[in-house]
C-alpha cells in the first residue's frame, strides 16, 4: 500500500541542530513489507529524529544500485511471491550486506528476510535453497503455520509482537539467539529459542511490528547504527515512550499468565 | 422429484431452525443440518432459479454491493433470494434458503444472489456452479486465517474457473482484472472501474499485486463496461461504455457515504446490466440504488440524545484507509476502539499500514479496546494527539460522549468493539434490535 509510505520526512529537518545524519535502509519495502513491517522504518525514522539526527531514508528495490552510505538495516516479511522476486537481487547485493555486517552495521531482518539472512530454506519437498549464511540458522518449510502472539526475553527486556509462519528454525551450534519465548513459538515451537543474533545482525520472527512497542531494542540499535554514522556515541534524549511501554506490558501480562 | 433424502434433509434443516430461533442462536447452525443430511441440498433448491445464480466476492464491500444488486434486480421487478443476514458461508446460505423454500425443497424466485467469502464461494461453486460471479478486490483481511493476499486471489481465480455465463470484474483491481485474461471463451467478462479523473485515488484503496514484473495492461473500457464519475463528494454518475457512449446512470446520491460505496454501486449497475440485457433500465437502476441503506455498522448513525454518533466498523488496511478518505475531510470528535479477539483478527500490526495522518488537525480523543494503548502508540507515530486512553469500553464511551455533548462524533471500531459498543449504545439509547453482517 502506498499510504504509509510517507515516512522520509527528516528533510525539513534544521541541519544546526541535528546530531548528524544516520542513513537507513529498508530492503525491498514493496515485496517485503507485510504485517505492517513498514512501521519498523516509520519507528526508527521517527526515533531519530526525536533524538536529534537527521534520519535519511533509502528504499531499496529489487535491480537498484545499494545505496552508499548505509549505517541501519531493515528488512521484513513477504508472501512467496515477495521473496521469489528479490532472491536474485539479495545475489547480488549480499557480499555488501556480509561486509556491512561484519562492520557492525546493524541489521533488523523480520520473518522471510530473517529466513534469507540464514544458511538455507529447505522446503517441504527437499530442495535446499541458499541463503546469505550471514546468520548461521536452517529453516525447514512445513505444512504448520505457527501463528499468534509473543513474548519473550532478550538482553533488551521484556519484547512482545505477533509471529505468522510456516517455517521452522534451528541454530547453528554456536548461534546465539535474540530471545527466550515465554508465551509463543519463536523459531520453532520446540527449543524455546526465538529469532538469532550475531553481532548487530538480528533475525526474528515478530511482527506487531516490532519496534514501536519494544523501544529499548529500537533505541538499542541507533546506538549501534549513530557511532558508524557519526564517530561519536549514541546521545538519547528522553522520549515518552509511555504508550509504548503500557501496550508492552499488559500483552506481557495478559499472555504470560495466561499461556495460550 | 425430490429424492427422500432431500426431504428429509429439508425437514432436518427447518427444525433445527425453529430451534435455533427459539434460543436466538446464530444463523449457521440449521445449515449445518441439512448439509450433514444431504450435501446436494443446495444444487436441488437452486435447480428452478433460471435468470441467474450470482455470486458476489472479494475482500471488501461484498455485503453493500450484495444489497444494491438485490436492489436494482427487484427494482426491475424480479424475485430474487440473497443471504441478507451477512452469513456468508454455505451453510448460512442452506440457512436462509430453508426459510424460503416449501417442502419440496425447491426456491421460486426468478435469481438468487450469495454473498460469499473467497473461501466459502469455492465449496459453493463446488456444490452450485454459479452462472455469474461478480468479484470486487483482493485485500488482506485477517491475515492470521488467510495466510496471504496471493492464496486469496488463486481462490477468486479457481471461482471464475467454475461460472458458466458471465463475470464482472473490477478493472482497476490488478488480482481481478488479470482474471479476466484466463476466462474460458464461452463466459462473457465485463469491467468496473473507476474514470480517469478519479484514478489517481486509487492507490490508496489498494494493494500491490508483487507476482509479475510488469503491471496488467487491462483493454480500456469498451461498451460492455461501467466506469464510475463522481460528480462532487456526495454525487456520482456510472458512464456505461466509453464517456457514457452506451448510457448514464445517474446523477445519483447514495445514502452511504464515500467513495468506497460509490464503487460498489457501479460494480452492482454492471451485474445487473449483464444480467437484465436489455431489460435494463438506467432510470430503474437510480431509484434503487437511492434507496439502500448503509449495512449495519457501515456509516451507521446513532442518535444519541440529540446529537449523531457514527459508527464505522474497520476490519483491515483498505478499509480503514477508505474509512479515513471518507470521513477525513470533516474533523469531528473521533474515538478509535481496537480489539484482538478472533472476529477482529488477532494481529493488529495491520494498523501500521494505514496512514493517519487525515486525523492529525482534530486528533483523536481517546482510544479504547483491548489494544487502547497499541492505538494510542500507531497515533503517535503519525503525530496524531491523543487525549485519553481507556481501555474499557463502556466506560470510554461514557467518557467519550459527555466529553462530546451535542456535537457530532464518530467511532472506528474493530468488530468485536463494535459489537460491543453497540448493545451498550442499545441499552442506554432505546436502538432497535440489529443482526450480525460479516462484511
Ligand atoms: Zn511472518
Amino acid at each position: 500500500m502506498s499510504a504509509g509510505a510517507d515516512v522520509s520526512d527528516g528533510a525539513e529537518m534544521n541541519a544546526a541542530a541535528s546530531k548528524g545524519e544516520v542513513h537507513v535502509v529498508h530492503l525491498y519495502p514493496r515485496e517485503m513489507s507485510i504485517y505492517g513491517d513498514l512501521g519498523n522504518t516509520r519507528t526508527m525514522v521517527s526515533r531519530l529524529r526525536r533524538h536529534g539526527y537527521t534520519p535519511v531514508l533509502h528504499d531499496h528495490h529489487p535491480g537498484a544500485e545499494f545505496p552508499e552510505h548505509t549505517h541501519l538495516v531493515l528488512g521484513g516479511g513477504g508472501q512467496d511471491s515477495g521473496q521469489a522476486r528479490v532472491e536474485e537481487d539479495l545475489a547480488v547485493i549480499g557480499p555488501r550486506l556480509t561486509a556491512l555486517a561484519a562492520a557492525g552495521t546493524p541489521m533488523l531482518m523480520i520473518c522471510g528476510m530473517y529466513q534469507l539472512f540464514g544458511n538455507a530454506f529447505v522446503t517441504v519437498e527437499g530442495a535446499r535453497l541458499p541463503g546469505l549464511g550471514i546468520l548461521d540458522v536452517t529453516t525447514q518449510g512445513n505444512a504448520k503455520r505457527m501463528i499468534g502472539p509473543v513474548v519473550m526475553s532478550t538482553d533488551f527486556g521484556d519484547v512482545v509482537g505477533y509471529e505468522n509462519h510456516s517455517g521452522s528454525t534451528r541454530l547453528g551450534a554456536g548461534q546465539a539467539a535474540f530471545g527466550a519465548v515465554r508465551a509463543g513459538f519463536g523459531n520453532n515451537g520446540d527449543d524455546g529459542t526465538e529469532g538469532a543474533r550475531t553481532g548487530n545482525v538480528f533475525g526474528t520472527y515478530l511482527h506487531g511490528p516490532i519496534l514501536p512497542s519494544n523501544p529499548a531494542f529500537a533505541d538499542a540499535l541507533l546506538s549501534y547504527a549513530v557511532p558508524l554514522a557519526t564517530g561519536d556515541a549514541f546521545q538519547p534524549e528522553a522520549l515518552d515512550d509511555t504508550f509504548a511501554d503500557e501496550a508492552r506490558t499488559r500483552q506481557v501480562r495478559r499472555l504470560v499468565a495466561a499461556g495460550r | 422429484m425430490p429424492g427422500l433424502r432431500t426431504i428429509a434433509a429439508v425437514a432436518a434443516g427447518k427444525a433445527a431452525r425453529v430451534v435455533t430461533k427459539a434460543r436466538g442462536g446464530g444463523s449457521a447452525f440449521p445449515g449445518l443440518v441439512a448439509e450433514r443430511v444431504d450435501p446436494r441440498v443446495l444444487a436441488h433448491a437452486l435447480e428452478r432459479v433460471h435468470d441467474g445464480i450470482v455470486v458476489v466476492s472479494g475482500t471488501n464491500g461484498k455485503t453493500t454491493t450484495t444489497k444494491m444488486l438485490v436492489a436494482i434486480l427487484r427494482g426491475h421487478g424480479r424475485t430474487v433470494f440473497t443471504n441478507p443476514t451477512g452469513s456468508n458461508f454455505t451453510r448460512g446460505v442452506i440457512s436462509a434458503l430453508l426459510g424460503e423454500v416449501g417442502p419440496s425443497g425447491r426456491l421460486a424466485d426468478d435469481l438468487a444472489v450469495l454473498e460469499l467469502d473467497e473461501a466459502h464461494a469455492l465449496h459453493f461453486a463446488a456444490a452450485v456452479a454459479p452462472t455469474h460471479a461478480l468479484l470486487l478486490n483482493v485485500a488482506r483481511d485477517q491475515l492470521d486465517r488467510f495466510a496471504e493476499i496471493d492464496h486469496t486471489a488463486k481462490l477468486l481465480a479457481s471461482l471464475a474457473e467454475s461460472v458458466t455465463t458471465g463475470l464482472v470484474l473490477n478493472r482497476d483491481d490488478a488480482f481481478v482484472a488479470r482474471i479476466g485474461g484466463d476466462a474460458k471463451s464461452t463466459v462473457r467478462v465485463r469491467y468496473f472501474g473507476v474514470d480517469q479523473v478519479i484514478a489517481h485515488r486509487l492507490p490508496e484503496l489498494q494493494e500491490q499485486d508483487v507476482r509479475f514484473g510488469e503491471d496488467v495492461v487491462v483493454p480500456p473500457a469498451g461498451d460492455g463496461d461501467a466506469l464510475l464519475r463522481p460528480l462532487d463528494e456526495h454525487r456520482f454518475e456510472v458512464l456505461l461504455g466509453p464517456e457514457g457512449s452506451a448510457g448514464v446512470v445517474g446523477p445519483l446520491e447514495l445514502k452511504q457515504r464515500g467513495l468506497a460505496a460509490m464503487i460498489n454501486a457501479t460494480a452492482a449497475t454492471e451485474m445487473a446490466r449483464m444480467l437484465l440485457g436489455s431489460a435494463f433500465d438506467p432510470a430503474a437502476a437510480v431509484r434503487a440504488l437511492a434507496e439502500v441503506t448503509a449495512p449495519f455498522g457501515r456509516g451507521e448513525v446513532i442518535d444519541v440524545g440529540g446529537s449523531t454518533l457514527e459508527l464505522v466498523l474497520v476490519k483491515n488496511p483498505a478499509g480503514f484507509t477508505v474509512a479515513l478518505s471518507t470521513y477525513g475531510s470533516t474533523p469531528v470528535a473521533t474515538m478509535i476502539a481496537i480489539n484482538d479477539n478472533y472476529a477482529d483478527g488477532r494481529d493488529v500490526s495491520w494498523l501500521y499500514d494505514v496512514s493517519f495522518a487525515s486525523l492529525r488537525e482534530r486528533g483523536v480523543a481517546l482510544t479504547s479496546g483491548v489494544r487502547a494503548y497499541d492505538m494510542a502508540l500507531r497515533l503517535q507515530y503519525d503525530d496524531v494527539a491523543v487525549e485519553a486512553v481507556e481501555p474499557d469500553l463502556d466506560l470510554a464511551l461514557d467518557r467519550f460522549l459527555s466529553a462530546n455533548r451535542g456535537e457530532p462524533a464518530r467511532i472506528f471500531c474493530t468488530y468485536t468493539a463494535m459489537m460491543a459498543l453497540r448493545r451498550t449504545l442499545a441499552a442506554r439509547f432505546d436502538l432497535p434490535a440489529f443482526g450480525e453482517e460479516a462484511s
